[in-house]
């Protein structure tokens, strides 16, 4: 069942559209992260979900009701910011309960619904304290409790963990995994960050200037990206792409011919100028890379270690190449190594329309 | 949350009633704007082009007010007064907050007592700062008969008493009352100014005063605009010091444009004088607005 | 903390140095000279009319005498009334609180609706609004008296708020509207998304948040307001006269003796009001006029 379905939907300040003709089914339970850089529209498209935003054109049904020009409150959403937004002068208690209090529900059953969320956040102890007593951390689950409190069917996170610091965010990304797993609600999340993205999501739509460039599963975007900017946006460190041309089941860039034995072209036979794309993990190096399609020697630059691995940059056809490697591997700068890579993990965009061939 | 109600709301709702708390809200500002900042200043423009005297009335008589007012004397004397006060008002308020400013800043000790002290005037109304300045000033009694005292028998100032310096006497006033106010503005601009432009002058072993003329003052640009044009806005009003220190005397020494615009409307009786003089009061403001607004806004497409 | 390599050349000697000599005593005699008429208006309202007439303003009274602030109070005379500026006082303070309470409400509930409901519009009229601060008040004068005597509130105390109320808008309209500007617009959507509405959210989560803002307004419209001179002297009738404009009738009148240590006990207490606010206040009263000045 469709939980939350956003139809043709486009929204413009003046002259300048910031969503396009946006399409998304969300069905019932799904955790929907929306990933992109500022200024793509994705906290824009969430405003809209939540009714903060009116939109130009088209239609947002949640439930199969048509909410497009509904009040915030009466969509039945949950909303957690990044900011907190935390009301300075009500304690914990009268934060969570004034979104109730507001729908005239009676003390009773505000109190029960205020301590079961507390609960499930571990809050009970800091109900009757002011959100300036609290930590990020803290403030940032009584936001949750109050979106939890709603008893509503979608949540709606805007950045929620961009202010804490990155050991609190690890934290607090694994507790709305595990909120998620245990109330099974629909979840859409806005995100910039990419491990937020890749750990919490069922589904990522990849956002750039208003439009949706690709809506797939995590495995799926990171293996097979739509275009060159899904790409180049997923991963760290960051693709490597070479420039050439495909001709007869070869990729030939500067003064390399890389063959493309095992690729899965999307429609059979695709000549002409391209982009190949090949992520730093997928580069073996060593003895292990003389047997594979695509080998070649190269000169290591320079070696950054970080501990768990270490990335290694040289030098292949004329553009920098970044090789991930084993963190224990012994390599140094001037090293000459082996290096080669499975055809079948590389990615092929036309040269014109950066789409995937 | 009582269970979302099960109608569609489908319907673009119709655009007045959106937002409708908000626009009915904004019915003092919408009704402050339009009424009395367009429709006043639009009606006492036109109606300076007639010829009412006791009443307005809407008989157009083309320039014929502003050739009368640009041949009246007293009229010529309160711009002359005005462009006297004016031009000496802003440099030496500017100049005198500047410096207040600066000392004040030089992390100097008892900072809030001195600024306490500097600023108290202006929240004294025009009023009590013209009569107290007349009573300072009092050839009799004031400033004049304390030196005199002191033994220099034919020292002389007697500002208010004399026709070819009265505006310098109010002038006194007008710096003593506003000076704190523009130091203020200028404090709070170099209290803005990094302090790590200061710590690099002194590495670059720049003098404190050269520090001042060649960084921080083109620094402060906005600053001093922002100063000027409050000190501008606030000359073309005078009328309330004017009054209370000397009443436009002696004789219309002292007259100024607000106080001819006043004395025309509701003393005596001719309208459309005083109409063409705040009309020239308007279009002196715009003169000033002008260059201003083109900095402020060039300002930032330079930015 | 020891520190091995010493600083060469003579440790600068402190407070004394000839640089801070001069920037303390500048400041000393400015400082003085700033301060000079307060102290004269209260050494004058101190003596009796004969000691002023053989002395000097600043000579401090031989004889301390209050008999100057009683007059001035309950006897001074404007034309034919001699009941003191007690009556301007008074005059003064129901114009004030009426005016002070209504421009505020007005003005925070509007610069709310600019901060947070922005409707298409609004900017204009609030641009019009702030350009209207800067035209001279004579260009609208007349035309208020006609649209007051429309309303019947011509030469009375309302109609005096009215005009306070109007002409106080843009300043305080922007201070609201900056500072509701400031505050996190996501604690608006929060609110919003809790089912508050326009009022509730005004009341229930702003209105909390700004009581410095408030008192601000306040202090700037208090001592706007009692300064006014303009105003009072064109929308009110003799009888509710405010006390600036008593005071000035009082000290210029031309008939009778002048007598000096009243009029200058009679322009300290019309002073008192701001005066106490302004010291009171402190920080606030600068932080009112910055925030009118320097626009945000």
């Amino acid at each position: 069942m469709t939980s939350v379905l956003v139809k043709d939907l486009t929204l413009k300040f003046g002259a300048v559209t910031v969503l396009d003709n946006l399409n998304i089914d969300i069905p019932e339970g799904e955790f929907l992260v929306l990933l992109g850089a500022s200024g793509c529209g994705k906290s824009t498209l969430l405003n809209c979900i939540a009714g903060l935003l009116d939109p130009t054109d088209g239609e947002i049904h949640i439930n199969d009701r048509n909410v497009t020009w509904e009040e915030p409150s009466g969509r039945g959403i949950g909303m957690v910011f990044q900011s907190y937004a935390l009301y300075p002068q009500m304690t914990v208690e009268g934060n969570l309960s004034f979104g109730l209090k507001n729908a005239r529900m009676p003390k009773a059953e505000i109190k029960e619904r205020v301590d079961r969320a507390a609960e499930i956040l571990q809050i009970e102890p800091l109900l009757h304290r002011k959100p300036a007593a609290l930590s990020g951390g803290q403030r940032q689950r009584v936001a949750i409790g109050r979106a939890l409190v709603r008893d509503v069917d979608v949540f709606l996170f805007d950045e929620p963990l961009s202010n804490l610091d990155a050991k609190l965010r690890a934290d607090l990304r694994v507790e709305i995994k595990r909120l998620h797993h245990n109330l099974q609600n629909t979840m859409i999340y806005v995100t910039h960050d990419q491990v937020e993205a890749m750990t919490l999501a069922d589904r990522i739509a990849i956002m750039k200037g208003g439009i949706i460039q690709q809506l797939d599963s995590p495995t799926e975007i990171y293996n097979r990206p739509r275009n060159k900017y899904v790409a180049g946006f997923i991963g760290s460190p960051e693709i490597n792409f070479f420039e050439g041309r495909i001709e007869n089941g070869v990729f030939a860039t500067t003064g390399e011919r890389f063959s493309l034995e095992g690729y899965e072209f999307q429609n059979n036979g695709h000549e002409g100028s391209a982009w190949l794309g090949i992520r730093p993990e997928h580069i073996v190096s060593g003895d292990a890379a003389k047997d594979l399609p695509v080998s070649a020697r190269v000169t290591i630059d320079i070696v950054e270690p970080m501990g768990s691995d270490t990335l290694a940059w040289a030098t292949l056809a004329g553009v920098p190449l970044r090789i991930r490697m084993d963190g224990q591997a012994a390599v140094s700068s001037g090293d000459e190594i082996h290096i080669g890579f499975d055809p079948s993990r590389a990615s092929l965009f036309d040269k014109t329309s950066e789409e995937r061939v | 949350m009582s269970a979302p109600s099960k109608t569609d709301s489908a319907k673009r709702p119709v655009r007045l009633l959106r937002n409708l708390n908000a626009k009915i809200a904004s019915i003092p500002m919408v009704a402050t704007a339009l009424v009395v900042f367009i429709g006043c200043t639009t009606w006492t423009v036109v109606h300076s082009f007639t010829s009412s005297k006791l009443l307005p009335k809407l008989d157009f008589v083309g320039w014929e007010q502003y050739d009368r007012l640009w041949g009246t004397r007293r009229w010529l004397v309160s711009i002359e007064n005005l462009a006297w006060y004016g031009v000496c008002s802003m440099v030496l308020t500017l100049l005198i907050g500047f410096i207040l400013a600066a000392l004040l800043d030089r992390k100097v000790r008892f900072e809030n007592t001195f600024r306490t002290i500097l600023l108290y005037p202006f929240a004294l109304s025009f009023i009590v700062t013209g009569l107290v300045w007349q009573w300072i000033l009092n050839p009799d009694f004031g400033v004049q008969q304390v030196v005199r005292d002191w033994g220099w028998e034919s020292f002389t100032f007697d500002p208010l008493y004399n026709p070819d310096i009265v505006i310098f006497g109010i002038l006194i006033a007008g710096i003593w009352q506003g000076s704190g106010l523009i130091m203020v503005i200028m404090l709070a601009g170099l209290r803005g100014i990094d302090e790590d432009i200061w710590k690099a002058a002194r590495v670059d072993g720049i003098p404190t005063w050269k520090t001042y003329v060649v960084v921080i003052i083109p620094m402060m640009r906005p600053v001093f605009v922002t100063a000027l044009v409050l000190i501008a806005s606030g000359i073309v009003k005078v009328y309330d010091l004017v009054v209370a220190q000397t009443s436009g005397g002696p004789g219309i020494a002292s007259e100024v444009p607000a106080k001819y615009v006043y004395d025309k409307m509701f003393a005596s009786q001719n309208l459309a004088q005083g109409f063409a003089a705040s009309t020239m009061m308007l279009v002196s403001v715009i003169i000033i607005l002008i260059p201003w607004a083109y900095l402020e806004f060039g300002g930032k497409k330079r930015g | 903390m020891d520190n091995a390599i010493t600083p060469r050349g003579p440790k600068p000697r402190r407070r004394l140095s000839r640089a801070n000599i001069m920037l303390y005593g500048t400041l000393i005699v400015v400082a003085m000279y700033y301060a000079l008429p307060l102290y004269v208006m209260v050494v004058t309202s101190l003596k009796g009319m004969p000691e002023i007439r053989l002395g000097n303003v600043f000579s401090p009274p031989v004889e301390i005498t209050f008999q100057p602030w009683v007059k001035a109070w309950s006897e001074a005379c404007t034309g034919i009334n001699c009941d003191g500026l007690s009556r301007g006082f008074w005059n003064s303070v129901q114009i004030l609180i009426p005016s002070v309470f209504l421009s505020i409400v007005i003005a925070s509930i509007n610069g709310y609706a600019l901060a947070n409901w922005r409707f298409k519009g609004a900017d204009v009229f609030f641009t019009i609004l702030i350009l209207g601060a800067f035209i001279p008040y004579q260009v609208m004068l007349y035309p208020i008296v006609i649209i007051l005597r429309e309303m019947g509130l011509y030469g009375s105390l309302w109609g005096l708020v009215l005009v306070h109320t109007v002409f106080g808008m843009p300043i305080l309209t922007l201070l609201f509207r900056n500072y509701f500007t400031a505050i996190p617009e996501e604690l608006f959507k929060a609110a919003r998304v809790d089912g508050a509405g326009f009022w509730g959210i005004y009341f229930r989560i702003m209105l909390p948040m700004s009581l410095p803002i408030f008192v601000v307004a306040m202090i700037l419209q208090v001592t706007g307001i009692w300064n006014d001179f303009l105003f009072g002297v064109i929308y009110t009738r003799p009888e509710i006269y405010p006390m600036t404009v008593q005071l000035n009738n009082i000290v210029n009148s031309v008939q009778g003796v002048k007598e000096y240590n009243v009029n200058m006990a009679a322009t300290l207490l019309t002073g008192l009001v701001p005066l106490i606010i302004y010291f009171a206040s402190g920080k606030l009263f600068v932080r009112g006029i910055a925030a009118g000045a320097v626009k945000g």
